[in-house]
């Protein structure tokens, strides 16, 4: 397959006006014909399905939850990132396109990223008016703290709950599109196939959650907004439900899917606790603002630690990066807490943490201020272990959070089946191999305010669309195998429950294909991982029927694709020998242990395309050309 | 520990709905509720019956899906918390839990511990927003917000629509959230265009559903898991009021 990524010509600053001039547009009084399905309805569903329905168009959006405000990117925490330069310390488009670039390690598209940079600030304005209570200074003006991988302070918050107040304002104005009945909602949906009809995204077939029946819905563009895969790991800090069928299913009907191996480890997390355990749960980095990581310089040290004097810890982030310190991007502060714990650093009683302390901050700023700015996620925490942060320092370990790799897309956010557009977590586009912290909240506004409206009036201005009902032949194939997926599932009957194999999958993907990974292991887990699947489809067990609340039957068809597009993890991460962001293979390495690039060989995007069975994958590539910002040896030190 | 569960179970809607007991073993005081449910959940599927079903997503604390009555109590016991966020720790051994669903005419049970909160959702539908257009929007800091305000609409806006107001309140009224989200917005000026034509259409809706009155018991205010205050409630009437005039 042939992939182009339609970046518009010009200057990096003028492409996107440019290409916003250039681009087609849909009478007013057309809109309402065209019919466009959004699914999914965090961050990008929302804010996208809002935005068309104020332009005008026919959208019906789905979600597997009985509301938007239930999707996980009410989950997060931190922050949004805008150059808005607030803080007068040198903030500027540019820089934030150049921190983002180089936080992605050099494998991120520079067009979509300068854009991304350049709609930014609209985000905040936008957010402001929906009623979005960032935190203010005294005076009234918005506040600003700082982030991992920058030196400025451009993130805009709202206490530790950024995510959902953001969330909240989108799922505002999408309320306000469903009572205007611009936006036709449908709750308790699972998108489980994408219909294509002469080479076009033409509807989706959806599993109605409460009774169970399956429903065609034909249109005339499809978009994805379901986030990201992982879950593949079992344990992550996604949330339970969140899962790949919807990308997955689309990939295995011609959308090919990008970097699937660059999964983003959060250093932060609350460590597990035991066998039990179903999700991790994540910790802001924000605290890494104000918190200390330390690890004691005695290897096995028991003492607790109020009892280890100050000079026999070891603050190893500042002592090894002095210029960002606590501040160096999650890939870099995930691998060297990793690092400590496997070289007999680690805290706690299962040695598979360091501290994070407040003690100073405690002391320079006071516990109020303390508690200001960080109260709630201290609180989560205390709830969480039953240890107080304000007395003794948390004990934290990194855990999967993002994955910056999902469907392959091009500048206009479609991907490789026109008409079927990709956007946020997703989509593939705008991290490179890690993403920085402050960027999710970011992207996925951006996509669904301020550029699928644009893309996407374009394509269906630019397309002929023959009447497509859903009693088309596509639709009943596509319900067929649906079904027959369903019933396959339901009649195996086997011994182990999902949940069960889904663990035993996480596990062998955390070990293999997780934080650090090598030639031996990825290998290994190619073999283990097909075994798993195989069994899982001779041997699990779901209980009850298809025609009601299956809550069994609902995880195991997303377990079902994870444990395919696991495999393709491992294949991409084989394949790409070199070590780039979250991507670290142990063979490629710096002589201070930094992820070393490959810029001859894998300055690229791997675009995987199904070829009509799992783990036999053929690789398309998209070649990065940097003419802004120089590749170099990423250093934070 | 080992606990007896009280379990309220109900195949849909027009089933008439029973307690049934399971025994909960091998339960470590780290478990979350969930958790412990999720282990009872395995062995019923090995046994071949169906689980328990309950909405639970995000299992911080912050997407309200969870949320059942623990002993009568709306999240269990525990402040300031959602059913996702309560330990095992919180319980000893030998218990005996009774575990049921929100309790509400509003909120009519799809299975189990599972219920519909779509009302909640067409309250919000109606009015619950400020007509902010995407784009053609001024900067963010031409609109002042001393922090106390922007502070105050913050804590309203922390609602995270899980129904624990509502499943407390002897009346089983919806006040809180919706004077949540009116009292939001009508503390900050980006709020204020609408103010009058917002609450008459919540408030509306919200008699519409069949929620109940408030009686100012409190209750709502003691089960919330992020600890709204009820001065929402009466800025809520104090608004609704004064839009009537």
């Amino acid at each position: 397959m042939t992939i182009n990524s339609n970046i518009p010509e010009g200057s990096i600053e003028k492409k996107w006006s440019n290409h916003k001039f250039n681009m087609k547009l849909v009478n007013p009084a057309n809109r309402r014909k065209y019919k466009i399905i959004v699914v999914g309805t965090g961050l990008a569903g929302s804010s996208v399905a809002a935005t068309l329905g104020e332009l005008g168009y026919n959208v019906h959006a789905f979600c597997y939850h009985e509301s938007p405000r239930r999707a996980h990117s009410i989950a997060a925490q931190g922050g949004i990132n805008a150059p808005k330069n607030y803080s007068n310390d040198g903030d500027s488009v540019y820089r934030l396109f150049y921190d983002t670039i180089k936080g992605g390690d050099y494998r991120a598209r520079e067009a979509n990223v300068f854009r991304l940079a350049e709609v930014s600030g609209s985000i905040i304005d936008q957010c402001v008016a929906q009623g979005v209570p960032f935190a203010r200074d005294y005076a009234g003006y918005l506040d600003n703290r700082s982030f991992g991988g920058a030196q400025v302070a451009r993130t805009f918050y709202a206490r530790g709950q950024t995510g959902q107040q953001l969330l909240l304002g989108a799922y505002a104005a999408l309320n306000r599109q469903i009572d205007a009945d611009t936006v036709k909602f449908y709750d308790r949906r699972e998108m489980l196939d994408v219909v294509i009809v002469d080479g076009k995204a033409r509807g989706i077939v959806a599993r109605n959650l409460i009774n169970g029946k399956i429903e065609s819905y034909a249109a005339d563009a499809v978009v994805l907004a379901t986030g990201g895969y992982g879950n593949v790991f079992f344990l992550s800090t996604n949330a339970k439900a969140s899962n790949a069928t919807a990308v997955w299913r689309a990939h295995k009907k011609g959308a090919l899917f990008g970097n699937p191996c660059f999964t983003q480890i959060h250093p932060t997390c609350i460590p597990v606790s035991g066998e039990h355990q179903s999700k991790l749960t994540l910790m802001s980095e924000s605290l890494r603002n104000d918190g200390r990581v330390w690890v004691p310089k005695k290897k096995g040290d028991t003492r607790s630690a109020k009892d280890i004097p100050e000079n026999e810890r070891d603050y190893y982030l500042e002592r090894l990066y002095p210029s960002f310190g606590n501040l160096v991007p999650r890939d870099v502060a995930s691998r060297r807490a990793k690092e400590m714990c496997d070289n007999g650093y680690g805290v706690g009683t299962s040695k598979m943490a360091v501290y994070l302390d407040f003690a100073d901050a405690i002391k320079r700023l006071g516990s109020d201020a303390v508690f200001q700015k960080y109260g709630n996620l201290l609180d989560m925490y205390k709830q969480i272990t039953g240890e107080d942060p304000y007395k003794v320092p948390m004990r934290i370990y990194p855990a999967v959070h993002y994955t910056m790799g999902g469907l392959w897309v091009d500048y206009n956010l479609m991907s490789t089946i026109p008409g079927l557009f990709v956007l946020g977590e997703a989509n593939f586009s705008d991290h490179g191999a890690n993403r920085l912290g402050a960027s999710a909240l970011m992207q996925g506004l951006a996509d669904g305010y301020f550029i699928a409206p644009y893309t996407i009036s374009n394509y269906l201005a630019s397309n002929k669309f023959a009447a497509v009902k859903e009693d088309h032949k596509e639709f009943t194939e596509a319900e067929n195998g649906v079904t027959a997926t369903i019933n396959k599932l339901l009649s195996i009957d086997g011994t182990k429950t999902v949940d069960e194999f889904h663990r035993e999958f996480g596990k062998a993907m955390w070990d293999y294909v997780g934080m650090a990974r090598n030639k031996a292991g990825l290998q290994k887990a190619l073999k283990i991982l097909p075994e798993i699947r195989a069994k899982f489809w001779k041997e699990v067990k779901i209980t009850g029927n298809a025609h009601d609340i299956n809550t069994e039957l609902e995880k195991a068809q997303r377990v079902a694709d994870f444990m395919e597009l696991g495999e393709l993890m491992a294949i991409d991460a084989l394949h790409r020998e070199e070590s780039c962001g979250g991507h670290f293979r142990e063979e490629y390495q710096t002589e201070e242990g930094e992820a070393k690039r490959n810029d001859k060989k894998f300055a690229y995007v791997a675009a995987w395309e199904y070829t009509g069975k799992p783990g036999k994958p053929k690789l398309n590539k998209e070649d990065l050309d940097f003419e802004e910002v120089h590749p170099s040896q990423r250093s934070y030190k | 520990m080992k606990l007896t569960l009280k379990v309220w179970r109900q195949n849909n809607k027009n089933d008439e709905g029973r307690f049934v007991d399971y025994l909960a073993k091998d339960v470590s005081p780290d478990m979350s509720f969930l958790e412990m449910l999720d282990v009872v959940n395995i062995d019923l599927v090995k046994k071949g019956e169906t689980p328990i079903v309950f909405d639970h997503d995000c299992r911080e604390g912050i997407c309200g899906s969870c949320g059942m009555m623990i002993n009568g109590r709306a999240h269990g016991p525990g402040r300031g918390i959602a059913t996702c966020q309560l330990h095992m720790r919180s319980f000893s051994d030998g218990d005996e839990i009774t575990i049921e669903p929100w309790r509400a005419k509003a909120f009519p049970v799809l299975k189990d511990l599972m219920v519909d909160r779509t009302s909640l959702e067409r309250i919000m539908r109606a009015g619950g927003y400020t007509s902010a257009k995407t784009g053609g929007i001024p900067d963010g800091n031409t609109i002042l917000i001393p922090k106390p305000v922007a502070d105050e609409a913050f804590d309203a806006a922390a609602c995270i629509g899980c129904g624990a107001c509502v499943a407390a309140c002897p009346n089983s009224s919806a006040m809180l959230f919706v004077g949540a989200k009116v009292s939001q917005l009508a503390l900050l000026p980006q709020g204020q265009a609408e103010r009058e034509t917002r609450v008459t259409r919540m408030v509306a809706q919200m008699d519409e559903e069949k929620f109940g009155s408030c009686s100012n018991t409190y209750a709502c205010e003691a089960e919330c898991p992020k600890g709204i205050s009820v001065t929402h409630i009466a800025r809520l009437n104090r608004e609704f009021v004064s839009a009537q005039f």
